[in-house]
């Protein structure tokens, strides 16, 4: 189980035959993801040589999605095209098939496409974006699993614990916080930090919610905005399972970017301490330092009655 | 990236937005000829900075920090006013709410003709994050500060947002005229306006336009009286224009300079020096050093797949700051690898001669040949495990509390 992605999901790869794109889908078939090709206009027919043996290239994600049945795309195009990458992923899986998930790992896409681009799936009820400029989504499995961008795999392990966030490696930093006690992941999903993106805080934790294997969620945010603040009212509603929270950027000045596209505060909204205010007030258990996620979701599991020690 | 309020006007006139009569000038003899050539009997004389809050700023000389003329935006009524202001404002720094105490030092202005003004506006459109898409805000409040008007009096401040798909449609134009009041003339030049200005905003691949005031004349027209334009950077490549609009003086030398060498640098007071991957960790590290009693100097993402030649730039930009007491590295390997980092660390404390302690935290991916390389070399580098530890390293190794 976990959300939206199998351990056993079959996934393009857009962009393959660049840099980037080639790289990580080398990665992604060593951790064991089920890769079954990738979408290069112009280079449909060639071949790319993942981990010693051939995958097929296609010219466009319809004969894609057609000749492999894919569940999931990831998008490793660079700026300029990415927004056109989703639409035509979305188009194609809606027509083909009628759902899919996409995974978008570029970064620095102007916001205007991602206006255009989220409309544009949202049109399309049966497919998910994920991203942009994110690490993307993996739920590890019983070796292996399906581990759909730039994440390590390695510090993976599968379990019972959801994980959300806006950022990559304060993600990882999670993750490791949950072995450090002892506790896998069920599924960890980057929802990026762009100002503009497909899947936020609330679907992730409406799935989680719904997923069997999941019996306790880590949420990561990041000043900018107010997603993290709408993400807690709805869970002091509507989730049960516990939550462990942590946002970044107590000590991040106003009007400044910190790096992430996202990540400002203006005009005084969007605060570390307003999210943080928000988190505690819909019973969200918080971390101040993301050193103590670990303990803190600990504690957690032991007064809901998930561990005995 | 922000432009100055004579460029966005440039750019209104361009794509059909009114406009008045205006010259940059950076220079008093300029301004006294844009004052002759405008023929208007009433100007406006403005200081061009990126921060807002002009009007209410005052002026002060660079030198003996002495107050020069309260208010950066002053109305001139005779040719020997518009000397006394340009020579008050040119050269001079202003200091505005926005600023920040050190203010910013002015070289240009606007001089602007005049106009008859019968009322006064608000009108912005900006990216709609909750809803995604564009938002257009308007309000018959003119000339205040919209944040306060939205708080108290949250019924004036008109708000639409557009389908990126349908474009905006006549529909929302009219309703936004008449949630302004406007009829006939002065609706028929406000729906052109916003049109030519939603034009502008996609085409121009703006983050922000704000109007405030936007003034309906006394014949009934919409004209821009204010320009506040600034840009998604995300979108710069496809702006071939945007270099010549960009007003350096406005950026931080070390801020440009980082992200030439794709770093994201921002300065900060403090002088625990970090060095981080991921923009997210990076603002947990600084919040995890405040959280132990220091204060970070920086807030330096070197991304996902830096090389030594990065790793020893990041370094070099951190020593720039003489604040710098002290530098916490924290890295959590993904595909960036422990020991490439360890390398690139030890390279660069040799090279810069690094003589402030430095704090190592290493995660993730080869980690364990990471600590060795570290561990092996003769520099004083103290390794920690993760970050709360790193954090309070680093604070007592530079005499804090922790």
């Amino acid at each position: 189980m976990g959300i939206w992605i199998e351990e056993n999901a079959k996934v393009l790869v857009q962009g393959i035959t660049g840099k980037q794109g080639m790289f990580h889908a080398d990665k992604m078939v060593e951790y064991g993801t089920q890769i079954v090709g990738g979408c290069t206009p112009g280079k449909g027919g060639q071949t790319v040589e993942l981990q010693g043996k051939p995958f097929p290239v296609w010219n466009s994600m319809f004969e894609a999605i057609e000749a492999t049945d894919a569940d999931a795309t990831v998008i490793y195009v660079p700026p300029p095209f990415a927004g056109e990458a989703i639409m035509e992923a979305a188009d194609a899986f809606d027509q083909v098939k009628g759902e899919g998930v996409i995974v978008c790992i570029t970064e620095g896409i102007p916001t205007l496409d991602m206006v255009k681009a989220v409309a544009f799936v949202e049109n399309r009820p049966g497919v998910r974006l994920i991203g942009p400029n994110c690490p993307g989504i993996i739920t590890p499995g019983d070796g292996g699993g399906a581990k759909i961008g730039i994440m390590p795999g390695h510090i993976h392990a599968k379990g019972r614990i959801g994980i959300v966030s806006k950022s990559g490696t304060l993600t990882y930093e999670a993750v490791a916080q949950t072995m450090s006690i002892g506790e896998g992941q069920s599924t960890c999903v980057g929802i990026g930090g762009d100002p503009v993106n497909g899947t936020g805080f609330i679907d992730c934790l409406a799935a989680f919610e719904a997923d069997s294997q999941t019996e306790a969620i880590v949420m990561i945010g990041e000043i900018g905005g107010n997603a993290e603040q709408e993400a807690a009212a709805w869970a002091k509603d509507n989730v049960s399972k516990p939550i462990v929270g942590f946002v970044a950027g107590a000590t991040a000045p106003p009007g400044k970017r910190m790096g992430h596209a996202g990540a400002i505060i203006s005009g005084g909204k969007g605060t570390a301490e307003e999210k943080f205010e928000a988190f505690e007030a819909a019973g969200i258990a918080c971390a101040k330092d993301p050193s103590e996620l670990g303990a803190v979701l600990l504690k957690s599991l032991i007064k809901a009655g998930l561990r005995s020690e | 990236m922000n432009i100055h309020e004579y460029q966005g006007k440039a750019l209104f006139k361009a794509h059909g937005v009114k406009v008045l009569g205006g010259v940059h000038c950076t220079s008093v003899e300029e301004a006294l000829g844009a004052y002759d050539s405008l023929q208007s009997k009433v100007v406006a004389v403005k200081s061009q900075i990126h921060a807002g809050g002009r009007g209410k700023g005052n002026l002060y000389c660079p030198n003996s920090g002495d107050l020069v003329m309260e208010g950066g935006v002053k109305i001139a009524f005779s040719r020997e006013d518009v000397e006394t202001y340009a020579t008050n404002i040119l050269g001079h720094v202003l200091v505005t709410k926005q600023t920040g105490g050190e203010g910013k030092l002015v070289n240009h202005i606007y001089v602007e003709s005049g106009c008859d003004i019968a009322h006064e506006y608000y009108l912005a459109l900006l990216v709609d994050r909750e809803q995604k898409s564009v938002l257009i805000m308007a309000s018959t409040e003119g000339g205040m500060d919209i944040e306060e008007v939205a708080e108290e009096t949250p019924e004036l401040l008109h708000k639409v947002n557009v389908d990126p798909n349908a474009g905006l449609m006549g529909y929302q134009i009219r309703d936004i005229g008449l949630a302004l009041g406007l009829s006939g003339a002065s609706h028929k030049s406000f729906a052109k306006m916003l049109r030519s200005l939603y034009e502008l905003f996609v085409q121009e691949d703006c983050a922000m336009v704000e109007i405030n005031p936007l003034v309906r004349t006394g014949d009934d027209e919409m004209v821009a009286l204010d320009a506040k334009v600034s840009f998604d950077e995300n979108a710069e490549f496809r702006h071939k224009n945007w270099d010549e609009l960009r007003d350096l003086s406005e950026e931080e030398d070390v801020e440009i300079r980082a992200k030439e060498t794709g770093l994201s640098y921002v300065k900060l007071d403090g002088n625990i020096g970090c060095l981080v991957n991921g923009a997210g960790l990076a603002m947990a590290t600084m919040d995890v050093i405040k959280l132990y009693g220091g204060e970070p100097a920086n807030f330096l993402d070197v991304g996902g797949g830096a090389n030594e030649e990065q790793v020893k730039t990041a370094f070099s930009i951190i020593l720039e700051d003489p604040n710098v007491k002290g530098i916490l590295v924290n890295i959590f390997g993904g595909i960036m690898r422990c020991d490439i980092i360890a390398r690139g660390v030890i390279a660069a404390t040799e090279a810069l001669d690094l003589n402030v302690p430095l704090v190592v935290r290493l995660a993730g991916t080869n980690v364990d040949e990471g600590k060795a390389i570290l561990a092996a070399s003769t520099l004083n580098i103290h390794p920690a495990d993760d970050l709360a530890e790193g954090a309070q390293k680093i604070v007592q190794l530079i005499g804090g509390e922790a």
